[in-house]
C-alpha cells in the first residue's frame, strides 16, 4: 500500500485484508508489553492542519507501538499560521526524511495533492480532508463492527447483509462517506437518516438508501446506528431550525433506544454531544462501542501504518 | 510597409491572395504582384478576421506577478486576437478615467492588440455606489462595456440603475451572474461529483436566477444586457426564452466550458478551477448547441493568469481562473469545428465580428474586402500539437491544457496592418511597438 487517500479505492480483499492485520495488532494491545519493533527507524509525521487531539493520539500510540519515531506537526502556532504553503511545508517534512505523513486538513482533497504533487515521496495517509473523506474512521468502524458480530472468528470476514444506518449531518460528514464506500464494499446495506437539508445532492448513484424518519428506519432494525455529531453551526445555516427540534426528530433519545433491538450496535465517532444527536443513556449503554471505537482506532492505525511502511507494494 | 498574403482560404471557403497597405487590404485577387512587399506564402492557411476577446484579465495595474497589458497582449497576439477588452478587476479597479486610459495607453503603446478597457459598474467593485460610467464612455479609452466581472451585480435596484444608465452612452453592462448566497464557499458545480468529494457547491441555479432577473430587467427599462461566460444547460433555456421575446439581451461561452467537464475536478488538480465552475458533460452539450444556433452569440477567453504559488496548494485555497488566449482557437476547433457544430464562417462571427459589435469596436463588422482595416489571423487547422508552456507567452502557466493534444496553430497575425506573429512566432515586441507608431502616425 503507497497511501491511503479514500475507502473507495479498496477493494473487498484489500479491505478484509488491513481488517485482519488490525486483530493482529489488536492481539498486542493485549499483552504485557504493547509494543513491536516492526517500524523501528521509520519517521511517522503526523501532520495536522486542523486540531483534532483525538485522531492525532491515536495516530500517535498506533506509530509509537510499532516503535517508529513520531513527529507532530500542528499547523496552529507553526510556520503554516504564519503562511507557509503546502507545498512548502511537504517539501520541509521530506528534508527531514519522513517516511509517511499522516495528514489532518481543512480542505478536501489535500493528502490527494500531497501523493500526487511530487513535493514529498513519503506515504500519504489521509487522516480527514474537509468534507471529503476519513478512511481510518471507516475501517475502525467496519472493524468495530465485525468484531462485535463475529467475536474470536472475525478473521477472513466481511460484512455480507449488515444493515448500517447513520444518522446525521451526511452533507458535511467525511465519517458518512468513508463508510458508505467501505460498508457496501464489504458487503453491508447502508441507509442515510438525515433531514433533507443534510442529505448531499445528487446521491441517487451511491450504494445507500435514504430516508428522513428515523422511528421508521430503528422499527426496521438494523444491526448498527451510527449517530453522527452535530454542530451547532449548522443551525446559523439555516440546515435546521433548532438543537431541540433537531433531537426531537433525529436524536437517538431513550424511547428510540428502548425501540432498538437489543443486539443493534450504538456507534459514534466521537466526540459527542450527548443529549442533542445521542442521549446519555445510549452512548453509555451495553449496545454502545464508543469505547472499543477509540481502542480499535489504534489498531486499526497500526495496521495502516505498517502496510504503508513495511515494504508491502501496491495502491490502495 | 506592405504584406503580400498568397493563396489564403477565407472563412467562406474562396481562396485569395491579400494586398496589405496603409493599415488596409488594398488589393484581393490572385497573382497579385508582391512589387516589394513581405510575402508570406498562406497556401493550405485559413484567414480569419482579426479575433476579438471581450473577456480578458491583463491584471495591470496592480497583479503585475500574473500578466501585465504587454505580456497578456502578447499572448493575445499569439492566439490570433487583435483585439482585447480588458476586465476591470485591476488595483486600483478601472472605475475612474484615469485607470482606463492607462490601460488603453499601454496597449496601444505595446501595440500587438487594440486594448479595449471595461469599466467597473460599481466603485472598487463593492457593489454599492455606481462608478463613473459618464466619465470612463467620454474618456480617450471610448469605455462601452461595464463589468463588475468576478464579482455579481446582485443588487437587484442598483443593476436595474446600472442598465438604464449605460443606455445614455450606448453601453452595455456585462454580467457575472453568480447569485452570492447561493454559492458562498462554493468549490465546484454542484452535483453527484462534488457530493462524492466533499466539495462544496455552485449549483447551477445560481447562475440561472441571476441571468432570469437580468433579462426581465432589460427588458423592463429597454436596456442592453451581456451574459458572461454562460456555463449551464438552464442558462441557456433562460436566453432562447428572452431572445424569443424580443429581448437586447447577448452572451458568451468561454472555450473551457465548450470542452471540458467537471469530471476533471476528480484528481484535485487546481488547473481545473475555475468560476463559474466546469460543468457536466449535457452542459458541455447544450453550451454547443446554444453556440450553433446562436442563442450564444459569441466565445470569450475569460483569460485569467495566476502565479504559480495560487495554484499549488489544496483545492479551497487555489484562485479560480485558466489562461485562454494562447489556446482558444484550437480549443475552439475542437470542441465545435471537428464535432460539426460550426464553420470556419460561424468561427470568425462568435470570435471576431459578434464580439465586436457588442463591444462597440468598430472596424470589424467586414473583413478581406479592399478598404477593410487589416485585422486578420492565418491559421492552420491542419496540424496537431501538444500543447506545453513552451506555447504560452503571457506571464503564467495556470492553463488546462498541459499535455493535451490540440489541433490548429496560428501562423501569422496582422494588427493595423503589421505583423505580430510572423512563421508561428511572435514579432519582436520592439519592432511591434514601432510598427504601431508609425501606423498611428
Amino acid at each position: 500500500m503507497r497511501h491511503l487517500l479514500s475507502t473507495k479505492d479498496l477493494s473487498r480483499a484489500e479491505a478484509v485484508a488491513i481488517l485482519d492485520v488490525a486483530e493482529d495488532m489488536a492481539d498486542v494491545a493485549g499483552r504485557e508489553i504493547k509494543k513491536l519493533p516492526a517500524l523501528r527507524g521509520k519517521t511517522v509525521v503526523n501532520l495536522f492542519f486542523e486540531d483534532s487531539t483525538r485522531t492525532r493520539i491515536s495516530f500517535e500510540a498506533a506509530a509509537k507501538r510499532l516503535s517508529a519515531d513520531v513527529i507532530n506537526f500542528s499547523a496552529k502556532g507553526s510556520s503554516v499560521s504564519k503562511g507557509e504553503s503546502l507545498k512548502d511545508t511537504a517539501q520541509t517534512l521530506a528534508a527531514m526524511g519522513a517516511d509517511a505523513v499522516v495528514v489532518r486538513h481543512q480542505a478536501s482533497g489535500a493528502p490527494s495533492v500531497l501523493a500526487q504533487s511530487g513535493w514529498i515521496d513519503a506515504g500519504i495517509v489521509n487522516a480527514g480532508d474537509g468534507t471529503h473523506e476519513h478512511p481510518t474512521q471507516a475501517l475502525l468502524d467496519a472493524f468495530t463492527i465485525r468484531r462485535r458480530l463475529h467475536g474470536a472468528s472475525a478473521r477472513g470476514r466481511d460484512l455480507d447483509g449488515v444493515t448500517v444506518t447513520i444518522v446525521g449531518d451526511i452533507l458535511h460528514s467525511r465519517v458518512a462517506r468513508s463508510n458508505v464506500w467501505l460498508l457496501s464494499t464489504l458487503g453491508a446495506h447502508v441507509t442515510f437518516v438525515a433531514p433533507a437539508t443534510l442529505v448531499p445532492i445528487g446521491i441517487g448513484d451511491w450504494p445507500v438508501t435514504v430516508g428522513y424518519d428515523l422511528d421508521a428506519a430503528i422499527a426496521a432494525k438494523p444491526d448498527v446506528v451510527m449517530m453522527l455529531r452535530i454542530q451547532g453551526e449548522r443551525m446559523n445555516a439555516a440546515f435546521f431550525p433548532t438543537a431541540r427540534e433537531y433531537a426531537r426528530q433525529w436524536g437517538l433519545d431513550d424511547e428510540r433506544l428502548a425501540k432498538l433491538p437489543a443486539s443493534s450496535l450504538v456507534m459514534h465517532p466521537g466526540p459527542m454531544n450527548r443529549g442533542l444527536e445521542i442521549s446519555a443513556k445510549a452512548a453509555d449503554s451495553a449496545q454502545s462501542t464508543v469505547l472499543e471505537q477509540v481502542a480499535n482506532g489504534v489498531s486499526i492505525r497500526m495496521a495502516v501504518l505498517y502496510l504503508l511502511l513495511s515494504g508491502t507494494t501496491g495502491e490502495m | 510597409m506592405s504584406i503580400l498574403i498568397t493563396g489564403a482560404t477565407l472563412p467562406d471557403g474562396t481562396t485569395t491572395d491579400l494586398l496589405v497597405d496603409g493599415g488596409v487590404i488594398a488589393e484581393t485577387g490572385s497573382n497579385l504582384s508582391s512589387n516589394g512587399a513581405t510575402v508570406i506564402d498562406a497556401a493550405g492557411l485559413t484567414a480569419l478576421p482579426g479575433l476579438v476577446d471581450l473577456h480578458t484579465h491583463l491584471r495591470e495595474p496592480g497583479f503585475e506577478q500574473s500578466e501585465t497589458v504587454l505580456t497578456g497582449s502578447r499572448a493575445a497576439a499569439i492566439g490570433g486576437f487583435t483585439s482585447v477588452f480588458a476586465m476591470a478587476n485591476t488595483s486600483p479597479v478601472s472605475d475612474t478615467a484615469g485607470v482606463v486610459e492607462q490601460v488603453a495607453s499601454l496597449g496601444a503603446e505595446h501595440g500587438y492588440v487594440t486594448v479595449r478597457p471595461i469599466g467597473a459598474v460599481t466603485v472598487g467593485l463593492k457593489g454599492q455606489m455606481l462608478s463613473e460610467i459618464g466619465a470612463m464612455a467620454g474618456s480617450r479609452a471610448g469605455v462601452r462595456v461595464f463589468s463588475d466581472d468576478g464579482i455579481c451585480v446582485s443588487d437587484p435596484l442598483l443593476m436595474r440603475r446600472a442598465l438604464e444608465y449605460v443606455k445614455t452612452f450606448d453601453g452595455v453592462i456585462a454580467q457575472h451572474a453568480q447569485d452570492p448566497r447561493l454559492t458562498e464557499g462554493a468549490q465546484m458545480n454542484e452535483g453527484a461529483l462534488s457530493s462524492e468529494l466533499g466539495l462544496a457547491g455552485w449549483p447551477a441555479v445560481a447562475e440561472e436566477s441571476i441571468i432570469a432577473r437580468d433579462v426581465l430587467l432589460a427588458q423592463h427599462v429597454g436596456a442592453r444586457l451581456h451574459i458572461c461566460h454562460l456555463s449551464t444547460a438552464g442558462s441557456v433555456d433562460v436566453i432562447r426564452w428572452a431572445k424569443a421575446r424580443g429581448i437586447a439581451v447577448t452572451a458568451e461561452v468561454t472555450p473551457h466550458h465548450l470542452l471540458l467537464t467537471e469530471q476533471l475536478v476528480r484528481g484535485y488538480d487546481s488547473r481545473y478551477k475555475v468560476n463559474p465552475p466546469l460543468r457536466r458533460e449535457e452542459d458541455v452539450l447544450a453550451l454547443r448547441e446554444a453556440l450553433a444556433d446562436g442563442t450564444i452569440d459569441i466565445v470569450a477567453t475569460d483569460h485569467a493568469p495566476h502565479p504559480l504559488e495560487a495554484k499549488e496548494c489544496a483545492w479551497d485555497e487555489a484562485a479560480n481562473g485558466m489562461v485562454g488566449l494562447e489556446s482558444a482557437l484550437s480549443v475552439v476547433q475542437a470542441s465545435v469545428v471537428d464535432t460539426g457544430y460550426l464553420s470556419f464562417a460561424d468561427v470568425a462571427r462568435v470570435l471576431s465580428s459578434k464580439p465586436a459589435e457588442i463591444g462597440r469596436l468598430a472596424g470589424y463588422a467586414s473583413a478581406f474586402a479592399v478598404g477593410d482595416h487589416a485585422n486578420f489571423t492565418l491559421y492552420d487547422p491542419a496540424v496537431s500539437r501538444e500543447f506545453s508552456v513552451e506555447q504560452l507567452h503571457g506571464k503564467s502557466v495556470n492553463s488546462p491544457y498541459l499535455e493535451r493534444t490540440l489541433p490548429g496553430q496560428v501562423v501569422a497575425t496582422i494588427h493595423n496592418g503589421y505583423a505580430t506573429v510572423l512563421d508561428g512566432e511572435l514579432v519582436d515586441a520592439a519592432d511591434v511597438a514601432a510598427a504601431a507608431g508609425a501606423a498611428r502616425g
